[in-house]
């Protein structure tokens, strides 16, 4: 297993945020977090290389307990991509050699750049070398995000909504960039959403939260409309269209 | 994970060389600026003549007097001082994520402003003799100097402290600063509501920042200080970037901001109260060299630190020649030239537009 989270339990100003949270991640699998607002998704996710510290259970890469690391050592082994865009006045390049950050003790080695370059290269990125990144588009930007989690030679990866913020034609690109990168290295990684469908087509297993608690999770075929009904408070069809399955409201939900 | 078939790009070596290179012209530059402020003055020392002093070959008496003991503490003390100011400032910027930061903004000069005076009305430090040029001095420097350097850290320290109980955000760092500058600044008109004449033109006085102040002892600890300061921040110019990047995504990449906020907040602080408790307050320095750097050579830490260190010295260096120079016989003090220099400057950044 890569990820392993053993009644993983969080609080803050003494509510219970996150209770008995246990799952796991093998390798080549893409998880998604999902669940209403304010449920703890992102918190959980963050929970897992240690910016919000866990009060109770463990958390295991790789069979390690993260808890006892020292963050650059995490940082080493779980790759992260947050939520917010940045706007600092870096070029591409730049910006991803800063995922190689946790390696570099004093200054950048020939071989950290040699690791952006293919990096930028796989993820198509190489024609932006020295662009800005404050003059990328939305997806261009989490593309570098995505780079810069990758340069990190992470065994995990965490993605807090990777595809919020991005038109459709980009969320299906950071879509497939991700299946892409999650079969092609074998690394695991967990992504939170909102977007139902695209958690469904392109995840492997779906855990949803509900109350701060596992309220679903398995892989994505095992979902029903029931689970998600009870989940998010609202009635839904999942239909199959070629193939892929798309959730789609209740009529009488919506009226 | 592994991207085992990767090659430098070419146009990023190049692009990295160019930053390089404008480091080594402003290192050539500064070196300039040093023989040519050495050289000018009252009594002009040829240009041959100040090298040969420097590099300690024979010259004339008078040459060796005007050199090593009246032109070049002054020259050194004003560089150690753009160099000190400028590169915490740009830590701070970075720190705080705010392109107000500076030493002047966050309450620190106010505080030593505030420690002098005090030092001045209650403790002895402040009865005044007249030399032969008309300049005033302050005949207990030191315990002047430890006054406005203790009252620095204690605003440090607070700003510090607060973060420790809310948080280290740039907020609350940034507005604590704010309320520590109105408090102190308060604190100085209440002594020098009360004080004599005499009494308030030496809290005055202080205030000036004046690169003539420093001797050769002080001038030895500024470049220690300024030293050690400059090697901590470069060894930090990864987590500053990183932190420029988001809070979140420096904790994801294993940065712990709040220790890397804390201790660079501190020492920026501490860099800070050295310089001006030697020399007096020298405003704008910290604010507007790290901007027109930046300008220049980017956001990258790994090379907007010292290119604002030595941007910072050869800004202060050559403001420093011109405030000695251009009211001659009277000299000037650096801070008046640098605040009649800043200010404009910073205005033409701001409506030059874009991110600063």
């Amino acid at each position: 297993m890569i990820l392993d989270s053993r009644r993983l339990h969080f609080a803050y100003n003494g509510t219970d945020i996150l209770k008995h949270i246990d799952f796991q991640v093998a390798p080549g699998e893409l998880l998604a977090i999902l669940g209403p607002n304010g449920v703890g998704k992102t918190t959980l996710l963050k929970c897992i290389n240690t910016i919000h510290r866990p009060r109770d259970g463990a958390v295991l890469v790789e069979g390690l307990d993260v808890l006892r690391m020292r963050p650059s050592d995490i940082a080493t082994r779980v790759g992260y991509v947050a939520q917010k865009s940045e706007t600092a006045r870096l070029t591409v390049f730049d910006a991803v050699l800063m995922g190689r950050k946790p390696h570099i003790r004093w200054r950048t080695a020939p071989r950290d750049l040699q690791i952006v370059e293919a990096a930028l290269r796989h993820l198509h990125l190489e024609s932006k070398t020295l662009r800005r990144i404050d003059q990328l588009s939305g997806g261009e930007l989490q593309k570098v995000c995505i780079a810069r989690a990758l340069v990190q030679e992470p065994r995990l990866l965490l993605l807090d909504e990777p595809t919020s913020a991005l038109d459709l034609k980009n969320q299906i690109e950071i879509m497939r960039l991700l299946r892409r990168v999650v079969d092609e290295h074998g690394i695991g990684a967990v992504m939170t959403m909102h977007d139902l469908n695209k958690a469904l087509r392109y995840a492997d297993t779906v855990l949803m939260l509900k109350d701060g608690q596992i309220h679903s999770y398995g892989p994505t075929r095992e979902i029903t409309a029931e689970m998600i009904e009870t989940v998010y408070g609202l009635a839904v069809e999942i239909h199959h269209i070629n193939g892929y399955p798309l959730v789609i409201p209740r009529e009488e939900a919506i009226h | 994970m592994h991207f085992h078939d990767g090659q430098i790009p070419e146009e990023y070596r190049r692009y990295v060389g160019r930053k390089v290179v404008f480091l080594i012209i402003l290192t050539i530059l500064l070196a300039l600026a040093l023989v040519v402020a050495v050289s000018l003055g009252a009594a002009n020392v040829p240009i041959p003549a100040v090298v040969k002093s420097l590099v300690g070959m024979e010259t004339t008496r008078q040459t060796e007097v005007i050199v090593w003991n009246i032109r070049l503490p002054q020259a050194l003390a004003s560089m150690l001082a753009g160099a000190g100011l400028a590169v915490a400032g740009a830590a701070m910027q970075s720190i705080l994520r705010n392109p107000l930061g500076s030493p002047f903004t966050l309450g620190i000069s106010h505080a030593a402003a505030f420690g002098a005076a005090l030092s001045v009305m209650l403790l002895g430090g402040g009865i005044m003799t007249s030399n032969t040029v008309g300049a005033v001095q302050i005949t207990n420097p030191w315990l002047t100097t430890f006054s406005a350097f203790a009252f620095s850290i204690l605003a440090a320290a607070a700003i510090v402290g607060v973060a420790r109980l809310r948080g280290a955000t740039p907020e609350v760092m940034v507005l604590t600063g704010v309320a520590l500058g109105a408090f102190f600044t308060a604190g100085t008109m209440f002594l020098q509501f009360f004080a004599d004449d005499v009494q308030l033109a030496a809290m005055v006085f202080w205030t000036f920042g004046d690169a003539a102040r420093a001797s050769w002892r002080e001038i030895g600890y500024m470049t220690a200080v300024t030293l050690a300061a400059s090697v901590f921040f470069f060894a930090n110019s990864w987590n500053y970037n990183a932190i420029d990047a988001g809070d979140e995504t420096a904790k994801g990449l294993g940065v712990r901001v709040e220790w890397v906020r804390t201790s660079g907040m501190m020492l920026a602080s501490v860099l800070t109260a050295v310089i001006i408790s030697f020399l007096g307050i020298i405003g704008f320095v910290g604010l507007v060299v790290p901007h027109m750097v930046r300008r220049v050579i980017g956001a990258d830490h790994r090379f907007l630190l010292p290119a604002s260190c030595i941007g910072g010295a050869l800004l202060l260096l050559v403001a420093d020649t011109g405030a000695r120079l251009m009211l001659a016989p009277h000299v000037l003090p650096v801070s008046i030239l640098t605040a009649f220099m800043g200010a404009p400057v910073f205005l033409w950044l701001i409506i030059r537009g874009g991110r600063t």
